[in-house]
């Protein structure tokens, strides 16, 4: 707790928090799943170009079991502190609620007193995930102005559903409880953010826990088993209100990026493949008489390819998918950054316009089937952008390749090692890689970034700029 | 006859409606009882206009409050002496401060940023009751309903306390009014980075403060 002032990291408009400081370091999960019971880690990444440590991981965190797959991470408070209604500013932006999306165990990390070496401050065990919140696979966290909200895949015995949302306390990380009261006809779960003054809350849709810990099943897939839409809900009234189907040719609708700034009303939404042409799409949802409405505003096409070269279950296809598994926006809600991990390519749009998005610029490294290099790896380099994080001000993009261990294994057969890189955005438009830095994890895979102080996807503003 | 009727008090009876106006004025700098909630819905809004009208709510929310604490109070006089009610007021208050300087950073959970007059009434009442603004005010409460009917010939307990209660709600009101507006229109939201202390912590402390005095008040009235 604060005392004279809240947690300088708190802003109470998007526009404010565009002007935070440059993040001095970042924190990545690093995955070891399926190598000989080695644990899962937290590693810190020095992002100061000023240091002599710049782009190298500076210390490890290692968790205490194995078999974890860390995923969606954040921090246990954030600029939603502010809010007017509940408001407890004096909080800090200090502990790390890190999901364990196989084991379901949930650590909160201590990043103080030193936050270049954070330290295990609570484990939550599995069975008191499962007993208490009715759910189990917990995946992405986001810091709510009245409690820490947690999407989950899976209901709590065996590989099945319904997935959905529980909450954590504030202060002392009790398991609460589901969030729901009413879920209507929601079933799958995946992604989950809000419009806070709005108070409405999205979520998406992958598939139950059978359906992905092995791999995909593209039995399922094939037959449009696995989520194809957008859930609206009354946030503060914790019930279903609308369902919005995206089509049947869309599978696996992944992450969502509201509009940061509060008096907006729409935000983008990833769909990872369509079974009519495996392209995958970036959809709009917006506000239009009193209801939500979705619309597909970018189809990014499959490229063709030699089926030699293609993983068993693209052979057929004879084409590489895009395969967007991870989007972000930046805090001023001009570029949308899309990670085709398929290809291998992060492009940006210039969202300005929500419903004409621009490419403005376009990076490659990676790709099932073009493997580029990177200015310091030559190459060829497996995996593809996968999770990407903005800094604050905008200007600079960090990623790292793997997506779930036994789905890279799908899709890049030759075992996938672990990287980082960044990539600057030029003030107009336009991204290119940042020469010096790339980071290799060897056999270790990566997984999500968070940046100090907060990042284009952990915060949420309830006053307008 | 009523017990608050009848015996005697050295507590001015200006003092009490002058320490009734500045609880006001102080519950209605709490940013969490209702200024920081207006500016919010006249931010969204983009209207100056939004701030005015949350304040009818808002204020009567609070002052619903503190009336049941009031009306509490007046009841318990029909049973106990006035030296008796002075301590129990002061011991209640005194638990539930120790309570809340465990406590003093939660909050109640509830509504959202889409509310309508009735949902902010009910936010500024379950605020105001919630933290013990009523609670805080009762000694004084008290004293005041006391010397009005003791003092002056034509206010019973019951009209004192209303007309304190009055005076209180009024002068949170302007304070509320006062800071929504100057923040809105002149400081920014830049002040919520700067200027924000824990009043939280604060608060709790306050009623430490006034149970203690409480407590040293009935202790010094004795039985008189």
């Amino acid at each position: 707790m604060t005392f004279l002032r809240p947690d300088q990291t708190f802003y109470p408009s998007p526009r404010m928090a565009c002007k935070a400081p440059a993040e001095r370091l970042g924190y990545v999960a690093t995955l070891n799943t399926g190598r000989n019971n080695q644990p899962d880690a937290l590693c810190v990444v020095d992002l100061d170009p000023e240091s002599p440590r710049y782009g190298r991981v500076v210390h490890k965190l290692e968790m205490p079991y194995a078999g974890d797959e860390l995923h969606h991470f954040g921090w246990n408070a954030c600029s939603s502190a502010l809010c007017p209604y509940a408001p407890h500013p004096h909080l800090e932006r200090r502990y790390l609620i890190v999901p364990g999306l196989r084991s379901s165990r949930i650590y909160i990390i201590d990043t103080k007193p030193d936050p270049w070496r954070p330290s295990i401050a609570k484990i939550i065990a599995p069975e008191d995930v499962l007993k208490r919140s009715g759910y189990s696979r917990p995946h992405t966290i986001h810091c709510g102005p009245d409690a820490i909200y947690v999407s989950a895949l899976g209901a709590n015995n065996g590989g099945g559903g319904p997935g959905g949302i529980f909450m954590l306390d504030h202060f002392n990380f009790d398991v609460l409880g589901p969030w729901e009261i009413d879920r209507g006809p929601q079933r799958l779960a995946y992604d989950f953010w809000w419009h806070i003054t709005e108070d409405t809350m999205i979520t998406s849709e992958w598939g139950v826990p059978r359906q992905f810990e092995n791999g995909l099943v593209f039995e399922d897939l094939l037959n449009g088993r696995y989520g194809r839409n957008l859930h609206f809900w009354d946030l503060r009234r914790r019930r279903h209100i609308q369902t919005i189907n995206l089509g049947d040719e869309y599978q696996l609708v992944f992450e969502l990026r509201p509009a940061h700034e509060p008096t907006k009303t729409y935000g983008f939404a990833g769909v990872v493949i369509s079974l009519k042409n495996l392209s995958s799409s970036i959809w709009t949802w917006y506000r239009e008489k009193g209801r939500w409405a979705a619309r597909k505003v970018i189809e990014i096409p499959a490229e063709p390819a030699d089926p030699d070269k293609l993983p068993p279950p693209l052979k057929g296809f004879g084409a590489v998918p895009p395969l967007v598994t991870d989007i972000d926006l930046s805090l001023d809600d001009r570029y949308l950054y899309v990670s085709c991990w398929g290809t291998g390519e992060l492009h940006q749009y210039d969202v300005s316009d929500p419903f004409k998005p621009r490419l403005t610029g376009k990076v490659q490294i990676g790709g099932i089937t073009r493997r580029a290099g990177h200015p310091l790896s030559q190459g060829p380099l497996l995996g593809g952008p996968q999770m990407v994080e903005i800094s604050r001000d905008g200007r600079r993009v960090y990623f790292t390749n793997s997506l779930y261990s036994s789905v890279d294994d799908q899709f890049y057969p030759d075992r996938l090692t672990g990287w980082m890189v960044k990539v600057d955005a030029a003030e107009g438009g336009g991204i290119a890689f940042a020469p010096n830095f790339f980071v290799d994890f060897g056999e270790t895979r990566t997984h999500q970034v968070r940046l100090e102080g907060g990042d284009a996807s952990t915060d949420s503003f309830c006053y307008p700029s | 006859m009523h017990p608050l009727t009848h015996s005697a008090t050295h507590l001015d009876p200006m003092a009490g409606w002058a320490l009734m106006i500045g609880f006001g004025a102080y519950h209605g700098l709490n940013p969490g009882m209702g200024w920081l909630f207006a500016l919010a819905l006249g931010l969204q809004q983009k209207s100056e206009r939004a701030i005015w009208r949350s304040m009818l709510p808002i204020t009567t929310g609070h002052a619903v409050s503190i009336v049941l604490v009031a009306g509490l109070v007046l009841a318990a006089g029909h049973w106990l002496p006035v030296s008796r009610l002075r301590y129990l007021t002061a011991m209640v208050l005194l638990a539930f401060a120790v309570f809340k300087l465990f406590t003093y950073y939660r909050h109640p959970r509830w509504v959202g940023m889409r509310v309508g007059m009735r949902d902010l009434f009910l936010w500024s009442f379950l605020m105001a009751a919630a933290h013990g603004a009523g609670l805080m005010v009762a000694p004084t409460l008290l004293e005041v309903g006391h010397a009005a009917a003791a003092q002056t010939a034509v206010l019973s307990a019951g009209t004192g306390m209303l007309l304190a209660v009055l005076l209180h709600t009024a002068a949170m009101l302007a304070v509320m009014l006062l800071v929504a507006l100057v923040v809105y229109r002149k400081l920014g939201l830049k002040i919520l980075r700067s200027s924000w202390v824990n009043f939280d912590l604060i608060w709790a402390v306050a009623l430490l403060i006034v149970g203690a005095t409480a407590l040293y008040h009935a202790v010094a009235m004795g039985s008189a």
